[in-house]
């Protein structure tokens, strides 16, 4: 339980990857790293789309990166995430890879979801990515069905569950946190505070300006705090991750954070201040992150390399998904049913 | 070798079967485990399976259908009960989006092996919102699998198919079948999903039904025998997939389609049989394709006014009546 959930974080006293009490730079570089290749695949997919090689919907996770970065830091491999729509950021910190996320979003073959599932539904097995939702708090009674299955096999796994705080006033949300409550499941609720659902801040669409408040109700342990600092953020969410693996115990966690863009593509955010969003941005939790990582000694040169780095592999992504095939129309009854089509 | 045994018995037996073959396999929903199942057809499992495997859940079908989606997704194999199909309107949305949608949009990744089950349509009084035909919106919906068995032994024997499906599998009972005895095959009976059977053969006319309705068909049939009218009643067993090839066969012989179905008229499984037939065997026709369904109206509580929103087989004969009249065409 959070004692001060108003205090913004400072740097991170422990953290689960640290040596001696301090975080190691080369840590923080990943997270970086990690934090970096989201905010430009995310760049790279909004010119994808205002090219028209993306489709549909695109919900950017730019701003918000510290919030996945973080908490995944906090996991083991083979632990499950479940989140909503604005999955791209969450996808990439889970394992998935910038080609198959790339090759999705522009409706590719090669894509995680062959294709079949473009930007709302990111879906990787092999890293126990177990999608993005494009129903609000839909997703949120089959996070918990994970951990159920995780607390029935007794397989030791903890599932996050995202969803962001427009998600809190559905009932999906009361009846998956509800149960995890009851059945005490391994799971951590993240709650991405990023102000607005939508084009409606949160003080229009709640009662209560604490979203961690609602734990209460369900007797679950709560945490509030923001994303500036991904070390915080993976500290923080350590702690629910610890509580669920060893007491399964489920943890509500409100993190806030800001989303640099609209809602979506189509959303050009007139609902806020330019003043607002620039506050926001000075902020800006990965610029964050590279001025720790300068003061702690990292030399110039080495973030440079990193960012290098992440350039190559986005061109290596683009190209891959621009070169590789549509899927076919004889996919689509293979990929409905397991076995023989039920018509 | 057969026994007797009820609907109720015929659906716990193919459970208890299935939870003793397969570990994975558990049963979640409202009064499953210490009230012994609120139409007592989980009787006794709670205590031969214990709590963790007979799951009593709180009154949240989107909380517990939504469990079972995700429990499924890595590698369980749910059996959630809702106490009646009903109350599955509550939790369309994890059936349509995420139970129904998962394999595809994860391009296949993930499977989702989950039974949904409980009782369906009317039962006996119980009102407007207590009495839908829940499963002509669930057999639209490419992903899902949908039956209604009529008999215990195809209740048992789809219900074993159900569990054992990768695929989501809905299964329509109905509370008036429940106590409703018939012979069950001894051993391991597994009815496979998408076939159709003769209930009662005939020649001059089809009438296709399922669930109770395949009840009120033989009914009919009987009643039509003795006006020198053979009519053959076929038992659909499963709506997706659904065996056209039995209906198409049947109407090569008779000429003549009548389909019987609770629910209301506009569209539906009756609809989507006249289509099929329609385009299939147009030129063995003679006559147009009628429905008997349920009126186009909430169900009335009143009894009068309810047995007369229902098929009946009164009814049904008299379609079948107005059907022969016409003659070849």
């Amino acid at each position: 339980m959070n004692a001060e959930p108003h205090t913004q974080s400072m740097m991170a006293k422990t953290s689960p990857l640290t040596s001696g009490g301090q975080p190691t730079l080369d840590h923080l570089a990943h997270l970086y790293r990690e934090m970096l290749l989201i905010r430009r695949v995310e760049e790279e997919s909004a010119r994808g789309y205002a090219e028209g090689k993306i489709g549909g919907f695109l919900h950017l996770y730019i701003g918000q990166e510290a919030v996945g970065v973080g908490a995944l830091a906090a996991l083991r491999p083979d632990d499950y995430v479940v989140t909503t729509y604005r999955d791209h950021g969450i996808a990439l910190a889970k394992g998935m890879s910038a080609r198959a996320l790339f090759a999705e979003l522009f409706g590719k073959v090669t894509g995680c979801s062959k294709g079949l599932g473009g930007s709302m539904h990111m879906f990787d097995k092999e890293h126990h990515m177990l999608g993005g939702y494009g129903i609000v708090g839909g997703h949120i009674p089959l996070a918990a069905g994970v951990a159920f299955a995780s607390k029935y096999r007794q397989d030791g796994r903890v599932t996050l569950c995202f969803f962001g705080e427009g998600a809190v006033s559905i009932g999906g949300f009361h009846e998956g946190i509800s149960l995890a409550a009851l059945w005490r499941l391994p799971i951590v609720f993240i709650c991405e505070n990023n102000e607005y659902s939508m084009g409606t801040p949160l003080s229009r669409s709640m009662s209560v300006e604490d979203v961690s408040l609602k734990a209460l109700g369900y007797g679950m342990d709560r945490d509030r705090f923001f994303a500036d600092d991904v070390l915080e953020v993976e500290r923080r969410i350590g702690e629910a991750v610890k509580r669920a693996r060893e007491e399964s115990l489920p943890t509500l966690v409100e993190v806030r954070t800001y989303r640099f863009r609209g809602h979506s593509m189509s959303d050009p955010a007139k609902y806020r201040t330019q003043a607002e969003l620039d506050e926001h941005k000075r902020r800006d939790p990965l610029l964050r992150a590279r001025a720790s990582l300068i003061e702690q000694g990292a030399p110039e040169t080495r973030l440079e390399g990193i960012e290098k780095a992440v350039e190559v592999e986005l061109a290596d992504a683009l190209q891959f998904a621009a070169e590789s095939p549509d899927p076919d129309l004889g996919d689509l009854e293979a990929a409905t049913y397991k076995g023989p089509f039920a018509y | 070798m057969t026994r007797t045994l009820r609907f109720r018995e015929a659906l716990r037996e193919a459970m208890v079967e299935e939870m003793d073959r397969d570990d994975r396999v558990f049963l979640m929903g409202e009064e499953v485990g210490y009230y012994q199942g609120a139409y007592k057809v989980s009787e006794g499992m709670l205590d031969k399976f214990g709590p963790k495997r007979v799951v009593d859940t709180p009154i949240a079908e989107a909380g517990f259908a939504g469990i079972g989606v995700g429990a499924a997704m890595v590698g369980l194999r749910p059996i959630i009960e809702f106490m009646t199909w009903n109350f599955s309107a509550v939790a369309f949305d994890q059936i349509l989006n995420n139970a129904a949608k998962l394999r595809q949009m994860s391009g296949g990744q993930f499977e989702c092996p989950i039974v949904f089950r409980g009782p369906n349509a009317s039962a006996a009084q119980v009102g407007s919102q207590h009495s839908h035909a829940m499963e002509h919106f669930y057999a639209t919906i490419p992903g899902l699998k949908v039956v209604a068995p009529a008999f215990p032994a195809d209740a048992k024997g789809l219900l074993k198919a159900a569990i054992r499906d990768d695929n989501p599998v809905l299964v329509m009972e109905s509370e008036t079948l429940y106590g409703v005895r018939g012979e069950v095959p001894d051993g391991e009976n597994v009815v496979p999903m998408g076939k159709a059977q003769i209930a009662r053969p005939g020649k001059d006319v089809t009438i296709v039904a399922y669930s109770r309705m395949t009840h009120v068909a033989l009914d009919a049939a009987a009643a039509l025998e003795k006006e020198g009218v053979s009519a053959e009643v076929i038992d659909l067993r499963s709506l997706r997939p659904l065996d056209e090839d039995t209906i198409v066969a049947s109407v090569e012989r008779t000429h003549r389609l009548v389909v019987v179905h609770e629910g209301w008229p506009y569209g539906g499984v009756g609809a989507e049989i006249a289509d099929r037939v329609q385009r299939l065997a147009f030129d063995a026709l003679d006559a147009p394709i009628l429905r008997v369904t349920s009126l186009d109206v909430p169900m009335p509580y009143n009894k009068k006014l309810e047995q007369a929103c229902m098929p009946q087989a009164d009814r049904v004969v008299a379609t079948v009546r107005r059907l022969l009249a016409r003659g070849r065409a």
